[in-house]
């Protein structure tokens, strides 16, 4: 039901973007407008998101150590699994971001018949997590070209490297394919994990499919339907520079594609996808674990209802000088 | 005929019969099954009323009505606000998870029982789901399709069933790409649940104890003197040395804080006399106090503010007894709380000096805000400057291996401190498997306040994993005995290894020190703290070379 149900909105709001690239609707709505409306969400809905975050103070310091912490000298302490200094932090969030370092532990426990639990490396997840967002981060850096003219130099070094194959008529990318077998993956494995797929919301189908339909038109777009990238580049710089021009020749596959493109930046901020931004917020990765070097301040720190000493020894104190412990007040 | 309560009531063969399989129907839709065995009584009237806690009264989590306040959606909304104000984490974990799924087999009350609502990731969705539907856009749109759901009573009754199957252990959080942590989930939930005045009461009654008495088991100052004098004895018989235990001494170096139940079970009680004996032969200027008699904080496991007021008397009865610094014992929890608290809630602690060993000189730099030094470290700074005279030999009958306890481990990082002291003292030291230890060590499955025999099922299935683990050294090596620094462990563990790796005992570390120390004036040692005949050092006939050292 709800796979059914993500899938077809996602179908629905591709033929939307399809429809607007007929003729029906002013071209402007889906080539400008929403464009723009979209662009204007994220950017207002992600600043909302992490200043809501950053404004709530952190009370505590509750790293989570992953290994050795800084102790006596001849002790050797794992800097960045247990980092306390700011550049342990540093690199302990570079290793997290950019290589899934927490993911890359992974091992599946597994019980066998006679009781043994067993437990065994797993790098799948690790894997299709790393190919999914890097070939993303790859795919997006490579669509500057369009809205830059000329572009800078380094993204056509990276899109050089990524067709280095040079197979195809336009060349073909690495990261294209590599993005749809992560997303197909990451929906087999969502869909065939029965843990997974017990624990998942209809949310996290909705993106997945709302990804794959963004592969799958912008695949088509370059390899099937070979359509006019000047027209595209024209669309695109120019909504870049503010100076909307809207080319005749753009085919409705691309509205397609541009309005699923729209619909994830718009819904961006509102969705688990606000991940991007969270991780980097997450106080068991970014803080320090030097909390007996440095006081840590509570910033809304409150005086508490407390069992004085005084009220102890006024119950206690004619067993404590019976018992020979010392007092206050004889 | 066993009951609920009651190791025997559970045949190995059924508990194995794990089916990790999630049921058919939805989560949303699957109730609770609140069995015998898998949940923890609630907290007593008398309790909650000495803390002044709301809601003080007598229910039963049977019961069809949980006598909740007419209020109490308001008070959990207003609740929830408040919380997602004042911590970021809160609204960090509520917000960004993405189901991946990577913590759902490291819980080991998933492992051991295949509950699904104990996978991590659904543990949190119970609270998330109620902050989607008030406290987000599209839960309120959406609804369910956004994962967002109504606060019922049946749900609060889940929030008190899951909330309370989880130990806080945080091995889930290491695993998590985003650095989510279910104990911080958990003791949100269990904050809100203590706003109704919904409370366990292996939890709460320990926390009325500390709070009137110091420690989490009622002991008042005499009752101290008398347990400590007991132990005073037995070291006397096993040594042959007479030590005096100093009381609230003002002006002395040191203040000791044990967790209390090393005061009253075995084999906690062991290591506390040594702890007594080793600061006995350091000539170490140190003090108990009666008042500031436990550094277990029972307060972690029932809100932020419950923190802070039981931990309130380290440093106040430091100041007041004027010592230089601290020294904790071998404790979890505890060390959580000293090491990622204490400083935060009741520091400065600018009235202390930074901690500086008087027998090797050493200066703990780690600790020079907090002032309180770590008693694995201390004895490692001890040994390195080889100011301990060891012979491990008196514990070659011993073939041990180390639980690295959740919160040392996860929350601190003290990993190779106590395995550094145990190679120094033992000469047979086994590793478990890799997965099992270290920042990826398995909770015994009593802690965070449910290491009571009426949750007897939930602590065997969640001590499956590290009993397992065990049982794997047992048969591979021969291990005999299990040490941790921990109190909840040397409690829980017990159970543990009886039930799935019988034969293997459990130890403290400090007890293995001071049965491999040579003391000076000590008698010849013929038996242990245990006062058990240690192998191959009996009391022989031919009267061989006496054990005197001087």
């Amino acid at each position: 039901m709800k796979i059914l149900v993500s899938l077809a909105a996602v179908g629905v709001l591709f033929l939307v973007g399809l429809l607007g690239g007929t003729g029906t609707v002013p071209e402007a709505i889906f080539g400008v407008i929403l464009p723009y409306a979209a662009v204007a969400v994220l950017l207002g809905g992600l600043a909302y998101r992490v200043l809501s975050w950053a404004n709530a103070p952190v009370p505590f310091r509750i790293t989570t150590t992953c290994g050795q912490e800084k102790s006596l000298p001849w002790i050797k302490q794992a800097k960045l699994d247990n980092p306390s200094s700011a550049a342990g932090v540093v690199g302990r969030m570079l290793l997290e971001v950019l290589c899934f370092r927490s993911l890359l532990r992974d091992v599946k426990a597994r019980l066998l018949e006679g009781g043994k639990l067993v437990y065994g490396t797993s790098l799948w997840l690790w894997l299709g997590a790393l190919a999914f967002h890097w070939s993303m981060l790859v795919i997006l850096l490579r669509h500057l070209r369009l809205f830059t003219s000329p572009a800078p130099s380094w993204v056509g070094f990276l899109a050089k490297m990524d067709g280095f194959l040079d197979a195809g008529v336009p060349v073909f990318y690495i990261t294209s394919v590599v993005f749809l077998a992560a997303l197909a993956y990451l929906l087999l494995r969502r869909l065939l994990d029965p843990q997974v797929r017990y624990i998942s919301l209809a949310e996290d189908y909705f993106l997945l499919f709302l990804l794959l339909g963004i592969g799958l038109s912008g695949f088509c777009l370059r390899h099937v339907a070979k359509t006019d990238v000047a027209a595209i580049t024209e669309l695109a710089a120019g909504l870049a520079q503010f100076r909307p021009a809207l080319p005749a020749s753009v085919a409705p596959l691309f509205f397609g594609h541009l309005f699923l493109v729209c619909v994830l930046a718009a819904y961006l901020p509102f969705s688990k996808v606000v991940h991007l931004a969270g991780v980097f917020l997450s106080p068991t990765r970014n803080l320090a674990n030097n909390n007996r070097m440095a006081r840590h301040v509570n910033p809304w720190d409150y005086p508490v209802k407390t069992h004085s000493y005084e009220a102890y020894e006024n119950e206690w104190r004619e067993k404590m000088k019976a018992a020979g412990v010392p007092v206050d007040k004889e | 005929m066993a009951k609920p309560d009651e190791v025997a009531y559970y045949q190995r063969e059924d508990l194995l019969k794990v089916d990790h399989h999630p049921p058919t129907t939805e989560w949303m839709e699957t109730p609770v099954n609140f069995r015998p065995g898998s949940y923890i009584y609630p907290g007593k009237p008398k309790n909650l009323k000495i803390l002044d806690l709301p809601n003080p009264r007598e229910w039963a989590v049977a019961d069809d009505d949980w006598k909740l306040p007419d209020n109490w959606r308001e008070i959990i909304f207003e609740g929830m606000a408040e919380r997602l104000k004042k911590y970021s984490s809160f609204r960090v974990f509520m917000d960004t998870c993405v189901r991946c799924g990577a913590c759902a087999d490291k819980c080991h009350f998933f492992i051991g029982g295949g509950d699904p609502k104990n996978m991590p990731v659904l543990r949190a969705e119970l609270l998330r789901s109620v902050y989607r539907k008030d406290f987000t856009a599209l839960g309120k749109v959406l609804g369910k399709l956004a994962g967002a759901r109504e606060l019922t009573v049946d749900v609060i009754k889940e929030w008190f069933y899951y909330f309370y199957q989880c130990t806080e252990c945080r091995r889930c959080s290491v695993f998590c790409p985003l650095g989510i942590d279910t104990a911080e989930i958990t003791m949100f939930a269990r904050e809100l649940l203590g706003l109704l005045g919904l409370y366990i009461n292996w939890a709460i009654e320990p926390v009325a104890n500390c709070y009137r008495f110091g420690n989490h088991l009622a002991i008042p100052p005499h009752g101290l003197v008398d347990t400590l004098d007991f132990m005073v004895d037995d070291i006397e018989e096993a040594t042959g040395i007479k030590l005096e235990v100093p009381y609230n001494k003002k002006g002395a170096e040191v203040l000791f804080i044990p967790p209390s139940g090393d005061y009253v079970a075995a084999p906690g009680i062991y290591t506390c006399m040594g702890y007594m004996l080793m600061f006995h032969e350091l000539g170490l200027d140190y003090t108990f106090s009666t008042y500031a008699s436990e550094g277990g904080n029972f307060g972690l496991f029932t809100s932020h503010e419950m923190i802070k007021r039981l931990n309130a008397k380290i440093y106040a009865e430091a100041k007041r007894l004027g010592v230089r610094w601290i020294l904790g014992g071998e404790c979890g929890h505890m060390w959580r709380v000293l090491h990622q608290y204490m400083d935060t809630v009741n520091g400065p602690a600018d009235f202390l000096e930074v901690p500086k060993s008087p027998i090797t000189g050493t200066v703990f730099e780690n600790a020079r805000s907090s002032k309180v030094v770590h008693i694995m470290e201390f004895f490692a700074d001890l040994i390195r400057h080889g100011k301990l005279k060891l012979d491990p030999s008196r514990n070659d009958h011993i073939r041990v291996t180390f639980h690295d306890s959740c919160n040392p481990a996860r929350a601190m990082g003290i990993l190779e401190e106590p395995r550094y002291v145990i190679r120094s003292v033992c000469n047979h030291f086994f590793e478990m498997p890799e997965n099992t230890i270290r920042e990826q060590t398995f909770c015994c499955g009593g802690g965070a306040g449910l290491g009571t025999d009426e949750n007897m099922e939930m602590r065997l299935r969640g001590g499956l994993p590290r009993g397992n683990a065990v049982r794997y050294v047992q048969e591979k090596y021969g291990v005999n005995q299990l040490a941790a620094m921990c109190a909840i462990d040397r409690a829980t563990l017990i159970t543990v290894c009886d039930y799935w790796a019988p034969g293997v005992q459990v130890t403290g570390i400090t007890e293995l020190v001071a049965n491999a120390t040579v003391f000076r004036g000590e008698k010849k040692r013929t038996h242990n703290l245990r006062l058990e005949p240690i192998p191959g050092m009996e009391a022989d006939e031919e009267g061989e070379e006496n054990a005197h050292h001087e």
